[in-house]
């Protein structure tokens, strides 16, 4: 089943073509890689996506609904979440209060209730911050929990970005160069780490330069070239592509 | 700590026995300045409330003012007792904080800046520009004090004093900071905070940032408000002048100062600053001149405020401590 649907989708800034005219499907628990040169217009079909920005046509559908030009908070409650390209945390909080926060969208506590606080609040806000450190588990950095998120290491604020999206509980995640600035050891546990999302039943769509690690990670491959979809296919049929050899491959 | 836990309620018992012992030596016109610094405080915690979420609203003082202005039309015009505007007027200030929000939130940095400036200087030039109902230039007299509380078997209780009005507005202060400190630690606070820390990702994860923006702002209103309503019942008097831009740099100031980045510093800032402004009374016209420098100096060196001079200062503290501990194990050791 298509959870994911692009139809026409087109963004213009000026006379700058960003994303033209993109068509693109992604299936229930897949993990697609989206690949291209830089300025190819993979992070602003993100911003597409999830609602940072308003395409100027096309439409963007989700599960058969059109969500086209929708804020981001009503898209993350659908069920899409995304990390970013540049490192983005709340910084001066805890890696645990990170991922409470983010618990937010499934904590059906209203904000009277949130602010006296009774009882039954009270069980509920441990139970949450119970399920936060078993998603800081799931993604290996539960023992720094209690560490401000601005000071630890890069690798593990990537992984608490992960652990941030998965607090949302979305059924698709899109991942902006995850393992950017990371060793090939740290690589390859991040990568690891997508599969094992992929096994709790999330969809993945994983934006990344590290040409191993997409290759050995995605079933299917978008290749993007001047905010136009010039490829897809499996990793095998997308490198022998030629036009993809020429547009990014070749150049390395 | 279990040090912590034992100084915080005996720090709070000094502060409030020194709250309520406070007045009785001083002279008639000192009370009425810590009535004032009490409002003040009012004031600044809940401008805090608006800072946590990224935007510096020059509007605060006007709604202040439109709180004072609701209560003055209240209970002369309508006679009601001050016991019901008092929260009455309060909510017209939220009132009118909910609709200039709702343009003001979708604003930010400058803009927003630019943009509260002129709401809050539009509804100023109504009071201004309208003698009916807001008298105009002269503004309103005439506010009556709050009706006495009759006590049954002894004097009843006259707010037209200086000391009993002082403990009314001690009262109404706790009860405001109260509430905003419970805010303040709730999960709205943090979601407030959150959304000033990083606005995408607050996005990101579902959170409506400007459903949270305006909850502030309007919360901070309401406190304004309140703030505004002690102020007119105690001067008796109000006029567009008084909630004026001169009014708005002495608030940013007295936040600036104090630091906005914890629930006190706001506090600190306005207790040093009327301090201050005291003892500097036989240089009044020099006043403005005084809180320029300070505004400066303060963003040249003291970037996070004066709370931000303790956080500095406890590595020297511990030291001290250390060496404190080292000189009385040397006396003790013979």
């Amino acid at each position: 089943m298509n959870i994911l649907e692009l139809v026409g989708l087109r963004k213009q800034f000026g006379e700058l073509v960003a994303v033209d005219d993109i068509d693109l499907t992604i299936e229930e628990g897949e993990i697609r890689g989206l690949i291209g040169p830089n300025g190819s217009g993979k992070t602003t079909l993100f911003n597409l996506i999830t609602g940072f920005i308003r395409p100027t046509r096309g439409r963007v559908i989700w599960h058969g609904h059109d969500i086209t030009g929708q804020s981001p908070h009503a898209i993350a409650k659908k069920g899409i979440a995304r990390t970013f390209q540049l490192t983005t945390l709340f910084k001066d909080m805890t890696a645990l209060q990170n991922v409470v926060i983010a618990c937010h969208l499934h904590t059906k506590i209203g904000l009277f209730q949130q602010f006296l606080r009774a009882v039954g609040t009270r069980k509920k806000e441990r139970a949450i911050e119970e399920k936060a450190v078993g998603l800081l588990e799931s993604v290996g950095i539960a023992d720094v929990k209690d560490e401000i998120a601005g000071e630890l290491p890069h690798g593990h604020q990537r992984a608490l970005e992960i652990a941030i999206a998965l607090a949302t509980e979305s059924k698709l995640l899109l991942l902006d160069e995850p393992v950017t600035g990371m060793n090939p050891i740290e690589t390859r546990d991040m990568m690891d780490k997508i599969k094992m999302l992929r096994e709790r039943g999330i969809t993945i769509l994983l934006v990344e330069h590290d040409m191993r690690a997409v290759m050995s990670t995605c079933g299917k491959i978008t290749v993007m070239n001047f905010g136009k979809k010039i490829a897809e296919g499996t990793p095998e049929e997308v490198s022998k592509h030629e036009e993809v050899i020429e547009a990014y491959l070749g150049r390395g | 700590m279990p040090r912590d836990n034992l100084l915080r309620p005996i720090g709070l018992a000094v502060l409030a026995i020194i709250l309520v012992a406070l007045p009785f030596p001083l002279k008639e016109y000192y009370v009425d300045v810590l009535t004032v610094l009490l409002i003040n405080v009012i004031l600044v915690v809940s401008f805090r409330l608006i800072t946590t979420t990224g935007g510096w609203s020059l509007a605060h003082i006007p709604l202040m003012g439109a709180g004072a202005y609701a209560t003055a039309l209240m209970t002369r015009t309508f006679g009601w007792p001050f016991w019901l505007t008092l929260p009455l007027a309060g909510l017209a200030a939220a009132l009118i904080g909910l609709i200039m929000s709702y343009p003001l939130v979708r604003t930010k940095g400058f803009a927003f800046f630019i943009a509260s400036f002129a709401a809050g200087e539009a509804m100023r030039l109504c009071w201004t520009r309208f003698r009916v109902p807001f008298g105009g230039v002269s503004g309103l007299t005439n506010i009556p004090p709050p009706e006495a509380i009759p006590l049954p078997g002894l004097q009843a209780i006259d707010f037209s004093g200086a000391i009993p009005y002082y403990f009314l507005a001690l009262v109404v202060t706790v009860l405001c900071l109260l509430i905003m400190y419970r805010l303040d630690k709730s999960r709205i606070g943090d979601t407030l905070k959150a959304i000033h820390s990083e606005e995408s990702l607050a996005k990101s994860i579902g959170i409506n940032i400007i459903k949270y923006k305006i909850l502030a702002f309007v919360v901070a209103s309401f406190f304004a408000g309140i703030a505004g309503v002690l102020l007119a019942h105690r001067l008796w008097a109000i006029t567009p002048q008084q909630f004026g831009f001169a009014n708005t740099l002495y608030l940013l100031v007295w936040v600036i100062l104090g630091g906005y980045h914890t629930f006190v510093g706001p506090i600190i800032g306005v207790c040093v600053l009327t301090g201050l402004s005291q003892l500097l009374i036989p240089l009044a016209e020099w006043v403005p001149m005084v809180y320029g420098v300070i505004l400066i100096l303060t963003l040249l060196f003291l970037p996070e405020g004066l709370e931000g001079l303790s956080r500095r200062m406890s590595p020297l503290v511990e030291k001290m401590q250390m060496m404190g501990r080292g000189i009385m194990r040397y006396a003790t050791r013979k």
